[in-house]
């Protein structure tokens, strides 16, 4: 493999990396503020409202 | 790469959530608790004015006293140690999403040849804080127990929105170049105030109005301390594991 392509593949796999933690981020926020299961609702409350998601 | 990224975020996130923590029990919590008491009618706002209209017009009329403005199991059977307990740690979920953000958003920079450097992280925390708090609330403000709003999915659906479009507005503020990308990006960030925000059928809330608006002030207050904090950390993480 030339430099050349050695470059593109680890950029590909950089973009790769960041788009995956982009989407985890973009769970783990949606699961901490606007998921709506019962348990999570309750444990979670004062959590959302101080945090200022909509909540209920 | 993809440990660096997950090692600083998740530092930041739990760093920065545990100091979200400590600000909504120093500030935010005692009004939360007593905005349950109007929502559960333990306490009764308005009583003076409604004393008024029974003497005016000898109706039965209550103002709802009592009538929780949404129902749903509340917290607040549970013990106070376990409630706090669970506040502290979920404190930590939202903070450690954020920061996984924030780092792939610093990647993304870096990735486009826009190098992030530690003293960078407070700008980073403050428009995160824009973007993902205050934006929203300025169409969704943050919600005193006992107030009313409207439907939820709808109030989710225009926060979501509200989120993407300010985020990619704010990232075109700062990266982008030439004219027409200013249009875009000031358009985007006014697209979700021009839409709205779904709004209640009525103002019916039974918490005091000076409770929701010292409540709403000190949620945003906090969010912005513990939004600065996690971009600082997590710049400095960030750059720390810099390879040379």
């Amino acid at each position: 493999m030339n430099a050349l392509n050695q470059t593109a593949a680890k950029s590909a796999s950089g973009l790769l990396s960041i788009v995956f933690v982009a989407l985890l981020g973009a769970t783990v926020v949606f699961l901490a503020g606007h998921a709506q299961s019962a348990t999570l609702h309750d444990a979670a409350h004062d959590m959302r409202h101080g945090t200022g998601f909509p909540c209920h | 790469m993809i440990q660096r990224l997950l090692a600083s975020a998740l530092f930041a996130g739990f760093a920065a959530g545990l100091l979200a923590a400590l600000l909504h029990f120093a500030f935010v919590q005692k009004l939360v608790l007593l905005g349950e008491e109007y929502e559960t009618g333990a306490l009764v706002h308005y009583q003076g004015v409604a004393a008024t209209e029974a003497a005016a017009e000898p109706v039965d009329h209550d103002h709802e006293a009592g009538t929780p403005a949404h129902d749903h199991d509340e917290p607040a059977a549970a013990s106070p140690a376990k409630r706090n307990a669970l506040t502290v740690l979920f404190f930590s979920v939202p903070y450690v999403g954020y920061a996984l953000l924030m780092v792939a958003g610093f990647a993304l920079a870096e990735h486009f040849g826009r190098r992030v450097e530690a003293r960078d992280g407070v700008i980073w925390g403050l428009a995160g804080f824009a973007a993902l708090v205050l934006a929203p609330a300025m169409g969704l403000a943050p919600e005193l127990p006992g107030s009313v709003a409207a439907e939820l999915q709808a109030r989710q659906a225009w926060w979501l929105g509200t989120v993407i479009a300010s985020g990619a507005g704010l990232a075109l503020l700062a990266f982008g170049r030439g004219a027409m990308v200013l249009v875009a990006a000031l358009a985007l960030l006014a697209l979700p105030h021009v839409i709205g925000a779904p709004r209640p059928d009525g103002f019916h809330g039974v918490a005091p109005p000076e409770v929701a608006g010292e409540f709403a002030a000190r949620v945003l207050g906090a969010g912005l301390v513990a939004w600065v904090a996690l971009g600082w950390v997590a710049a400095r993480l960030w750059t720390g594991g810099r390879p040379a």
